[in-house]
């Protein structure tokens, strides 16, 4: 018992004779007698080893802050690194509507408490759908890696078949999730590697077409891929899969899709993806959400996770919201499902939302074509530095692989010293792709200014020469 | 003067908004946000974007999203807000097995507004995360200590997830012992139904113990489903009902007599801390989800943070990576030989770590026991107002003492007056206390006789250690007037809600993705509105 009598804030029934008063109605005479059932050889013998807690809240905060102060930002440091987590910008209605406390603090409240809460994920879902012009979408996933795995295991279920082709060219962390995710004790789906072009940095149509065969249950592609380059045979890529009666699962950039052909345009049955570009700050790492989106019921039928429906109440003109297909996910189908469902994302497809209204048609063209245009200035301006080259000569959206062996530095050094003048370089390969050298990916988004670019060049001169 | 709910009840009204669609709002032209396009010496040199991207990629259609103004996006989604019941706002004590704790405005701000925690890029240099790498490090080692387990990984994004994780894990320790022949997981019917989904993803067939009319699994049925081909049993305890198993330490000595681990599922942790662990009762592998026990929000479904806990033997297998202290500096660990790898992008939801380590920090030791003291007490008193409600019924083992949460059921209710779960979880939300949660076992469909005895007309209350005796009096009052209603007016129940956002949903719906539109393109179409 609460020996000391403190009284917390948080737990209103901790002041002492309010819960005498509920003991007494209880009809015991200690709260020791209500945990009579766990037998004293269980119990933790004495008190837990915590640190000393700060009650008052001032001095948490003080505490709290101090920490993240050791941090240092992208506020305050030019930042250049992407690689599944992006800086763009984001428009304060999304913070606004993500931090009110009716959808922070929601959970599973239904149709008539949680009217609103479901508005927003089934118009999530709406505009998504346009966005990716295929028409069904699950609420979302845990980041995009887990939704790509989860769109491989979906092409298993509707093929029957156990082997998926990936780009040797995926990122590797990525690629350790997959291999964990459709791994199985009695059954597992075999992952195989297809090259990728040395100089394109697009996948290997020759080796393609040796690997695929009436096994392949799924093509998987990224467009734009890990290392920044878009896809142009991706239409042939999606032929080839249709062939061979395989599914064609495109991870994507959601915010490329102003100007970029989604991938239903070109064929993809499965697209996947991450939404954390619309309208989520990076927090380091933590505001990932993935996606899935499927052209048809039989894909749909196949998705993992709730959707929302929509149905008319009794009045004329009103709708209301729930879950779909929830008897088909594991919440009620248990063992049955392949695949295990659970709390998600929810709330970071409801900023998504908000950032697609408030982006519309034209803004999503817009960031489109800045980043495209912003990365190539940067690009450009990168492969005139002496020993300095942009690795492959495809287009690309945001991302690009630079190389200094010419330079005669490694990335690690060149990092470092950027970091000196408060620029985070481009992510390092040189360890989980030692074939390209020294080298880092580079990312550049609609957030970077030309006199940012110039500063990173300047810099990356004054650092390699 | 405060009310008494014995007497008069909340003259609740939800907002009414009726919002359109945003998709059916603004004009064409209108603009909600400018983005910041390139500079003219930029555009002049590259060109115009749509030379920067291969043609046949080019998008040939413009997205059909809506055009809307900024004032009236904010003003749609502040309303959709308005139109929900979150859990600093409403009374959740209905939502049983969720824990729906009071989740600190302080640590929600600090967490959600700090540029040291929302402008960080997951692959800085180390030296530039030290801040957050301490709290990763620190709050491992605070979950060492309510759990008793030897290592935490913090990379695991949902209870589900954990549970994926800790199936992931031991697949991977039965495999390096070249021990192949474990393809089975053993679980209970009242633990969460992620404990069968997620070791059946990692691909082990399912045995499923039903309940006893004890309320905890029988160990007679235990031990004949253990054999040399179970990899592990996947248990909670106490499960839904609230009960705790005091033989749990012998359950888990069975399995281990096989050969087979065992994990702990403590989604229904909030009840033990203190008292009892993971470590006392010799489990292998255990979870938190720290949206659930340490007050991360709920954010409308996730994003949550599930917390691995595992022994020395199995910790080279926890999923990377692994967040290090040299006594000077915090670092992470990549190279892990054993590791089932990846779990989660990045490092898993930073900001949740950020506000689970805070709201630690601030309980304590002391503080934590009294979570669980004041979590026990609050459910037992809102027993005690409860077991007399006409209609109203606890599932299993009455009589015997429970943790932090009873499994009651509205059976006779329903049998005398047509008034069942469903109808009553609508007409709660007149009297502004959010719907309750029913239970993750009833029966799918009707020819599912067996799981629909096991738990019908299911109601599963928590009133965790953030309501006060107030809230619990009103919840309790609320129950009561229903019943009343029930045998009295039992349409007024039927037809409910009647003061919500919406009206009653005459159908019984949702049931169907294909024939239920899950986007308004679909809807569309199918109700020829275009």
């Amino acid at each position: 018992m609460n020996e000391q009598n403190i009284v917390y804030p948080y737990i209103p029934n901790s002041v002492p004779a309010v819960k005498k008063e509920m003991l007494e109605t209880i009809g015991v005479s200690s709260v020791e007698a209500l945990f009579e059932d766990i037998p004293q050889h269980l119990r933790i013998k004495g008190k837990m080893d915590l640190p000393e807690p700060i009650h008052d809240e001032y001095s948490l905060m003080r505490h709290v802050k101090n920490l993240l102060s050791k941090n240092s930002n992208t506020s305050e440091n030019l930042n250049f690194l992407g690689a599944g987590c992006y800086e763009h910008a984001v428009p304060a209605v999304c913070d606004e509507i993500n931090g009110r406390a009716e959808f922070l603090t929601a959970y599973a409240g239904q149709t008539y408490s949680d009217h609103g809460k479901f508005q927003a994920m089934f118009e999530f879902n709406s505009l998504m759908t346009e966005l990716l012009d295929m028409d069904f979408l699950a609420l979302p996933q845990y980041d995009g890696p887990a939704a790509a795995a989860s769109a491989l295991r979906m092409a298993a279920r509707l093929t029957g078949r156990r082997e998926v082709l990936l780009p040797r060219s995926i990122n590797p962390e990525t690629l350790s999730l997959i291999k964990n995710y459709v791994h199985s004790v009695t059954d597992p789906i075999n992952v195989v590697l297809v090259n990728i072009d040395g100089e394109s940095g697009t996948l290997d149509m020759e080796d393609l077409k040796s690997k695929v065969s009436d096994n392949t249950a799924a093509i998987y592609i990224e467009n734009p891929g890990y290392l920044g380059t878009f896809e142009p045979k991706a239409e042939e890529i999606g032929n080839i899969a249709k062939d061979k009666g395989a599914e064609y699962v495109v991870y994507c950039d959601p915010i490329s899709l102003g100007i970029v052909a989604p991938p239903s345009h070109y064929g993809a049955t499965i697209a996947c993806g991450d939404l954390q570009a619309l309208g989520m700050h990076m927090t380091c790492g933590g505001a990932q959400a993935g996606f899935i989106a499927g052209g048809d019921a039989e894909r749909a039928a196949q998705l993992k996770d709730v959707m929302i429906g929509i149905a008319d109440t009794q009045k004329q003109g009103e709708y209301g919201f729930a879950m779909a297909g929830v008897f088909n996910t594991s919440y009620f189908a248990r063992e049955d499902c392949d695949e295990y469902t659970g709390s998600g994302t929810a709330l970071w497809c409801i900023t998504a939302g908000v950032y697609l209204a408030l982006m519309g048609p034209k803004g999503m063209e817009e960031v489109g074509q800045s980043i495209v245009q912003k990365a190539r200035y940067a690009a450009d301006r990168i492969s005139e530095l002496e020993g300095v080259t942009v690795t492959f000569n495809s287009p690309f959206f945001k991302e690009f692989v630079v190389n200094f062996d010419g330079t005669g530095k490694s990335v690690e050094d060149i990092n470092q010293a950027l970091l000196g003048q408060n620029i985070f370089g481009g992510k390092d390969l040189s360890a989980e792709l030692p074939e390209l050298g020294q080298s880092a990916l580079y990312c550049v988004t609609e957030t970077k200014t030309q006199q940012d670019i110039d500063v990173l060049i300047d810099a990356l001169k004054a650092v390699t020469q | 003067m405060a009310r008494n709910p014995q007497t008069l009840l909340r003259d609740y009204h939800a907002a009414r908004w009726d919002e359109e669609m945003i998709m059916d709002l603004g004009e064409p032209g209108e603009r909600g946000v400018k983005v910041p396009v390139a500079e003219s010496e930029i555009t002049s040199r590259v060109g115009d974007a749509s030379s920067l991207v291969p043609t046949q990629l080019l998008r040939r259609t413009p997205p059909a999203l809506p055009e809307v103004s900024q004032p009236r996006v904010n003003k749609h989604y502040t309303r959709l807000s308005q139109e929900t019941m979150g859990s600093n706002v409403g009374n959740d004590i209905g939502q049983g097995t969720c824990t729906m704790k009071y989740n600190p405005v302080s640590q929600l701000h600090v967490a959600t507004r700090h540029p040291g925690m929302t402008e960080l890029h997951p692959l800085q240099d180390e030296s530039t995360l030290q801040g957050i790498l301490e709290m990763y490090y620190k709050l491992q080692e605070m979950l060492k200590e309510t759990s008793g387990m030897d290592a935490v990984s913090l990379q695991s994004c949902g209870g589900g997830q954990a549970i994926y994780a800790n199936a992931s894990v031991v697949r991977a320790y039965h495999e390096s012992r070249g021990d192949h022949q474990r393809d089975e997981v053993i679980t209970t019917l009242l633990s969460h139904p992620a404990n069968a989904a997620a070791p059946a993803t990692a691909g082990y067939k399912v045995v499923t113990l039903m309940p006893t009319e004890s309320g905890i699994p029988d160990m007679d049925a235990l031990k004949a489903a253990l054999s040399e081909r179970t990899a592990a049993v996947f248990i909670t305890n106490p499960e839904d009902t609230g009960v705790f198993n005091g033989d749990i330490d012998k359950l888990v000595q069975a399995a281990h007599d096989v050969g087979a681990l065992c994990v702990y599922d403590m989604a229904n942790a909030n009840g033990l801390l203190g008292i009892t662990r993971a470590r006392e009762a010799g489990f292998d592998l255990c979870h938190y989800n720290a949206h659930k026990t340490f007050s991360t929000p709920h954010g409308s479904m996730g994003p949550a943070l599930g917390a691995q806990c595992v022994t020395k033997e199995l910790e080279p297998f926890l999923p990377k990576p692994i967040v290090c202290f040299d006594g000077e500096r915090y670092s992470l660990k990549y190279d892990c030989p054993h590791s089932i790898g990846k779990i989660r992008s990045f490092i898993g939801n930073a900001s949740l770590v950020c506000m689970a380590y805070t709201w630690i920090m601030n309980h304590g030791a002391d503080g934590l026991r009294e979570v669980a003291e004041v979590s026990v007490i609050n459910n037992n008193y809102l027993y005690e107002k409860l077991k007399d409600i006409p209609g109203l019924t606890v599932y299993f083992a009455e009589g015997r003492r429970r943790l932090e949460q009873i499994r009651y059921s509205w059976d006779p209710l329903f049998a005398e007056t047509g008034v069942g779960s469903d109808h009553i979880r609508a007409r709660m939300v007149d009297y502004g206390v959010q719907s309750f949660f029913a239970s993750h076992h009833v029966g799918r469909h009707e020819e599912e006789p067996l799981a629909d005895q096991i738990v019908s007309e299911a109601m599963t209350p928590e009133p965790c250690e953030s309501f006060s005796k107030d809230d619990i009096d009103e919840y309790a009052a609320v129950m009561a007037q229903i019943s009343k209603e029930a045998y009295e007016t039992p349409e007024l129940v039927k037809t409910a809600p009647h003061n919500s956002s919406i009206h009653n949903v005459p159908i019984p719906f949702m049931e169907d993705i294909v024939t239920q539109a899950g986007t308004w393109r679909l809807y569309k179409k199918a109700k020829n509105l275009d």
